[in-house]
């Protein structure tokens, strides 16, 4: 390859969302075959720039240039008339239409043949290694055979410039491998490809590139080939970073709740828990790591009550009385009236943990509002639990009636956490509790679990970050397609080997059929 | 008896089938229009209009104008109802059970109101009466005497009668086998996907909505001119357009279903007076039945929980591309 | 050179911009929200000016005075204008409760007319059987448990297979017209007349007593309780918290431990019942007969008024005024003017279109375009 081309050029971008600013006066290159990773934190505007690129956001200002040209790109539409396309995080797939609808939505060719499409399906298919069958039923599709669906469409649509948010998310190890060879070879065949991602080891491992976002602005693109973990972690946090999380000796380990045996189903009668048995002792943090959908959300919710178990049994042993109780198949009003005070911080803030139209101080009341024999609720308690929780936790808001879903991501988490921790738990669950903070949020919340685990609270906390759960936790627990592969040491493991563990015994189960 | 009342009830069940056509395509696009029952009483209102104006202005009104005048009165008519609703609904994302039944008021009061004082207003005397023009769309075909019972059965209807059955199949056919009709239901089913495949959901939504209520219009203009042989009475049009919207749900969104649903409805509501003397009682029974049916459809299919049997996944719901 | 000039047309096709822009609105004060929507009513009686001077050629101005003059001319017609607005907001509030649980709930026509329906049985079987003081209690019971039951079944099946509420209660309400509609012929009075007449109009068995010499005054008095109580329910007891939680999201209400399928029960029931009660206030308090179409509307009519007040009971008075003074001042015009007394439908709907847009304009901003380009 002699000079290397832009493929498409982004100067001076910026898009506003009501008094916010998601992206300001970035400008970026991407050249022809190559992969070029957009990095960033969580909110510092990747996946909006990429929209606005998509065509799915009007930039409010800024000018885009494909090939040297400036161009307009109003809708998908236009994108994909440039030969854009991209793959969202979020599959854009109707669900009752087979592969082969999805893909051939939205072009108009003159004709409607569904066979020759079908056909085209398979040989772009077979070109990069693809396995996909074109008429099956999105809703019968597991979530890696949607995302081929994803990228075959663009492809057939003949993108030159693809565009990949977060693709590997919900990939297994061995998924993710079949991934980046596909992007490889298609690098190969001089096609674009930006990735979105904020995992640093994917980006040195496949990108030639690395263009870092930060808070919405461009913070400088470097090659991949000489740069490192640490250069990339301060480009995009700004400045360098104490990236060490602080971790105590657990003290006077109780055991404070025993989970043995438990199956559990979810709403399509696919399991999704497979006798799951392990010990959470008062005064440590255990962690949970496992790829997404392994069974983490659902083990928590086993727990906390919101999902019926097919077997096995919950025990929770109270720490003054010594008393057993079991919570198997119990409502969580019910564990509530038995004296059992289990917090719980789930994945989904404002779809589950708070209600976003609602302020802070009826947020509050979603715990306590059911106190007292009076008819109505007493807004007196909620709200000074509110003013307590911003003044304690620094939440930026303009007051603490303000519907929670106007706050930022970070602020929007420690109302959360505050209203659980306020609750003084014996038991604390946290779900992917940083995902979508900053770094500096992220350590408010360690700082927050670290606290608790002082004051003897049994905390369990699910991550995704393998380098936070060693720097975190005491010990790790491994979910691997809903069955635990193992329990580990927090002090002694390493990323390999936990995540040897995670792909353990789905490979050992695949091998048993 | 039995070729009677079979042929009665195809005459209940026409304004229905254009009516539950029209809603499915409507509703294939994720809008529930509850506007069609008034959409149905201005196409219908719109028609005898057109037709009592032309047949009041010329001294020998001829049988061409005389079947495209009301024709195309109705189609403006239920196109301009149909028309401010997808602009409500879509354009400015208004709440659509409301917006619907704001139609459906207005429609029927425009109705009724032209419909009872149009020939006052015109000067004239008497009830809103085109005996002319009905006499054009009642003609059934030609040979349908000569055939006796097969004749009556068959062929002893106005063209619109066909025209419906005609529509919902083109409908079906439309809905299944082309690419504008997988991506309307690409609409219906998940907008956000549609748009980032490059589909213009703006568009199909004003399209579908709009030819929706123009082809349950033609139920009301098939009532006044064919049914009722072009007199208008107040509220004569009854609750045709709530049982049109049941029909979709019976039909489980699929117009073909539609055609054998809707003559199930039609000889479902006149089933009483061919009972024996079951008495009036039991007729108002009778006529409970089609809405007991649709219940315990819907109820069925919701059990079931089939994909492909529920409604347009994103239907009554208003779409903004910028969300979030 | 060819192949380079049709990219350039191309381009030049596609750099259009579009004309403006939609965003949402961070935030609306109240003041703004109610200038909007009170331009667009202005902007609403205007059209329905011209669409009066077309049709009829009369001066708007007097027309306007005669829709005044109709509900406010004389003592009777403002107790008139309280009935109806009572009438309505009673229904209203039923459907509230509903609505916030977004529940929708389009049966309340069903439900109170299944209500109407149990007061009527009563007054005709138990008329002559039972005191007033005894009576008038049974009948608001009935009422109320008919009305519940209404709107029990399609909820139970909401909450059980997740039946979709909207079509099931719309189905629910025909089967309660046609169900009235069966009862009306073995009530009929004279035989075959089809109609009901006036029930006990001797006797005035089952009837709501008058006080203070008003007889509207009693039923305007319970609604006016009634709103009332609906405000302080939604907004200060723990079930209203619990309706606004399940509203918002299930996700969030089952996380917290609220049994969303025993709220919805609950909360239909609520919604049933008090549509129940407007069932009864019409026939006890009002009609003292029954038709198949007694409710005329009024269920379809609430739930407009339920949304423009934004589900605030208080509001709801507003709203509901607004409507009952365009119909009455409407027929009104069309009694005066010898017109078709549709017209009112037709100019309510003409104001409520605007209405119903001009909350886009609440929650949106357009922002028109004016992109600046700088050279890079």
């Amino acid at each position: 390859m002699s000079e290397k081309r832009i493929a498409l050029g982004l100067r001076n971008i910026t898009k506003v969302f009501g008094d916010k600013y998601a992206n300001k006066n970035v400008s970026l290159d991407v050249y022809h075959g190559e992969i070029l990773s957009v990095l960033g934190e969580n909110g510092s505007g990747k996946t909006s720039l990429m929209n606005v690129v998509a065509g799915i956001y009007t930039p409010d200002y800024g000018q885009i240039f494909i090939d040297g040209k400036e161009v307009s790109i109003n809708s998908p539409k236009d994108a994909f008339s440039f030969n854009v396309g991209m793959i969202h995080q979020h599959f854009k797939l109707v669900d009752v239409f087979s592969a082969t609808e999805n893909i051939v939505l939205g072009i108009d060719d003159g004709g409607f043949d569904l066979k020759k499409a079908r056909e085209k399906i398979v040989q772009i298919a077979e070109k990069y290694g693809f396995i996909i069958d074109p008429d099956k039923k999105i809703y019968d599709m597991s979530v890696s055979e949607k995302q081929t669906v994803e990228i075959i469409r663009v492809l057939y649509r003949g993108a030159d410039i693809l565009i990949l948010d977060e693709p590997t998310a919900v990939l297994t190890p061995q998924e993710t491998k079949v991934l980046f060879n596909v992007l490889r070879r298609m690098r190969d065949d001089g096609k674009s490809i930006i990735i979105i991602t904020h995992k640093l080891h994917e980006v040195l491992s496949l990108s030639d590139r690395v263009a870092v976002l930060r808070k919405g602005e461009y913070a400088g693109t470097v090659i991949t080939s000489q740069t490192n973990e640490k250069e990339l972690t301060e480009l995009m946090v700004g400045g360098k970073a104490d990236l060490n999380i602080h971790r105590d000796e657990p003290k006077n380990a109780a055991t404070r709740l025993t989970v043995s045996g438990i199956n559990c189903k979810n709403r399509e009668g696919v399991t999704v828990l497979k006798d799951v048995s392990f010990e959470a002792k008062a005064g440590e943090i255990l962690g949970i790591a496992g790829i997404a959908g392994s069974g983490q959300r659902e083990l928590l919710e086993a727990i906390a009550g919101l999902q019926k178990l097919e077997d096995g049994e919950v025990v929770y042993i109270d720490p003054k009385t010594h008393e057993k109780e079991n919570l198997r198949n119990k409502t969580p009003l019910e564990i509530r009236e038995m004296g059992v005070r289990l917090s719980f911080v789930p994945e989904d803030r404002l779809g589950m943990g708070l209600v976003g139209n609602m302020g802070i101080v009826d947020n509050m009341m979603l715990r306590s509002y059911r106190k007292g024999h009076s008819m109505f609720v007493s807004r007196k308690e909620p709200k000074n639990l509110a003013d307590e929780i911003i003044d304690r936790l620094h939440i930026v808001t303009p007051d603490a009636e303000t519907p929670v879903r106007r706050l930022s991501g970070g602020n929007v988490q420690k109302v959360l956490v505050g209203r659980e921790i306020a609750a003084a738990p014996t038991v604390l669950m946290a779900a992917y509790p940083v995902r979508g903070l900053d770094i500096g949020a992220s350590h408010t919340i360690y700082d927050l679990l670290n606290e608790q685990k002082k004051k003897g609270v049994a905390v369990i906390f699910v991550g995704e970050d393998l380098d936070v759960l060693i720097e975190l936790c005491d010990r790790i627990m491994v979910l691997s397609g809903g069955a635990v592969s193992g329990i580990v040491n927090g002090r002694q493991t390493t990323k390999e080997e936990i995540g040897l563990l995670m792909t353990k015994s789905k490979e050992e189960s695949a091998n048993e059929q | 008896m039995l070729i009677t009342f079979l042929s009665k009830a195809v005459e209940q069940a026409i304004p229905l089938l254009f009516g539950s056509t029209g809603e499915i395509i409507t509703e294939k696009s994720g809008n529930l229009n509850l506007g069609i029952p008034g959409i149905m009483y201005m196409g219908g209102c719109a028609g005898i209009m057109g037709a009592y104006i032309y047949e009041n202005s010329v001294a020998v009104p001829s049988p061409f104008w005389c079947i495209l005048i009301p024709l195309l009165s109705s189609v403006i008519g239920a196109g301009f109802l149909a028309l401010i609703y997808s602009f409500l609904t879509i354009t400015l994302r208004a709440n659509q059970n409301v917006t619907g039944l704001a139609i459906t008021t207005f429609g029927i009061g425009f109705s009724d109101f032209f419909g009872g004082s149009l020939v006052g207003i015109m000067g004239g005397d008497g009830q809103l009466s085109v005996v002319t023009s009905a006499s054009y769309f009642k003609k059934s075909l030609p040979f349908a005497d000569n055939l006796g019972r097969v004749g009556e059965l068959f062929f002893s209807y106005g063209f619109l009668a066909y025209l419906a059955i005609i529509i919902a199949i083109v409908a079906a056919w439309f809905l299944k086998r082309t690419r504008s009709g997988l991506q309307l239901r690409a609409v219906g089913e998940n907008p956000a996907t549609a748009d980032a495949a490059g589909i213009n959901v703006t568009k199909y939504k004003y399209i579908a909505t709009c030819i929706g209520g123009i082809i349950a219009g033609l139920g009301g203009l098939y009532f006044i001119m064919d049914y009722t042989g072009g007199s208008w009475t107040s509220g004569g049009f009854g609750d045709r357009g709530w049982l049109a919207i049941a029909l979709v749900i019976f039909a489980t969104w699929k117009p073909n279903i539609g055609i054998l649903g809707s003559f199930i409805f039609g000889g479902l509501y006149i089933a009483y007076y061919y009972t024996g003397n079951l008495g009036r009682s039991a007729g108002e029974l009778f006529k409970m039945l089609p809405y007991l049916v649709t219940i315990i459809v819907l109820v069925i299919t919701s059990m079931r929980n089939k994909k492909e049997n529920q409604p347009p996944e994103s239907l009554g719901l208003p779409y903004f591309r910028e969300e979030r | 050179m060819n192949n380079n000039g049709t990219t350039i047309n191309k381009n030049a096709q596609q750099i259009h911009e579009p004309l403006f822009q939609v965003t949402k609105r961070a935030y609306t004060t109240w003041q703004k929200a109610w200038i909007i929507r009170a331009v667009a009513i202005a902007v609403a009686l205007v059209i329905c000016a011209v669409v009066i001077v077309l049709v009829t050629g009369l001066n708007p101005l007097n027309v306007y005075g005669t829709m005044f003059e109709g509900n406010f001319g004389t003592e009777r017609k403002i107790w008139n204008l309280l009935r109806e607005i009572a009438m309505l907001l009673c229904v209203s509030l039923a459907v509230t409760p509903a609505f916030k649980m977004k529940f929708w709930n389009i049966g309340a026509e069903g439900q109170s007319l299944i209500g109407a329906l149990a007061s009527v049985a009563c007054m005709i079987y138990l008329g002559d059987k039972l005191p007033n003081g005894v009576l008038i209690p049974v009948m608001l019971i009935s009422s109320v448990l008919a009305g519940a039951l209404w709107g029990l079944i399609p909820a139970y099946f909401k909450a059980k297979f997740n039946t979709n509420e909207t079509l099931f209660t719309l189905m629910m309400n025909y089967i309660a017209m046609q169900l009235v509609a069966f009862c009306i012929v073995f009530w009929e009075n004279p035989k075959n007349s089809n109609n009901v007449g006036v029930i006990n109009s001797s006797s005035k068995s089952g009837w709501l007593p008058v006080i203070g010499d008003q007889k509207y005054l009693l039923p305007v008095l319970i609604v006016a309780l009634l709103t009332a109580v609906m405000f302080i329910y939604l907004r200060y007891s723990k079930q209203g918290y619990e309706i606004s939680v399940v509203g918002e999201s299930q996700n969030t209400a089952k996380y917290v431990g609220i049994n969303v399928k025993k709220v919805v029960l609950r909360t239909m029931a609520i919604s049933g019942a008090i549509c129940g009660i407007a069932g009864f206030l019409i026939t006890s308090g009002v009609d003292h007969s029954i038709r198949s179409d007694t409710i005329g509307g009024l269920g379809f009519t609430a739930i407009m008024v339920s949304w423009l007040a934004k589900f605030n009971p208080i509001y709801m008075v507003l709203s509901s005024f607004l409507i009952v003074f365009l119909e009455i001042g409407a027929s009104s015009i069309a009694t005066d003017f010898k017109l078709n007394e549709s017209i009112a439908d037709v100019l309510t709907g003409i104001i409520l279109f605007f209405i119903i847009g001009s909350e886009f304009f609440i929650q949106y901003k357009l922002k028109f375009h004016k992109r600046d380009k700088k050279e890079a």
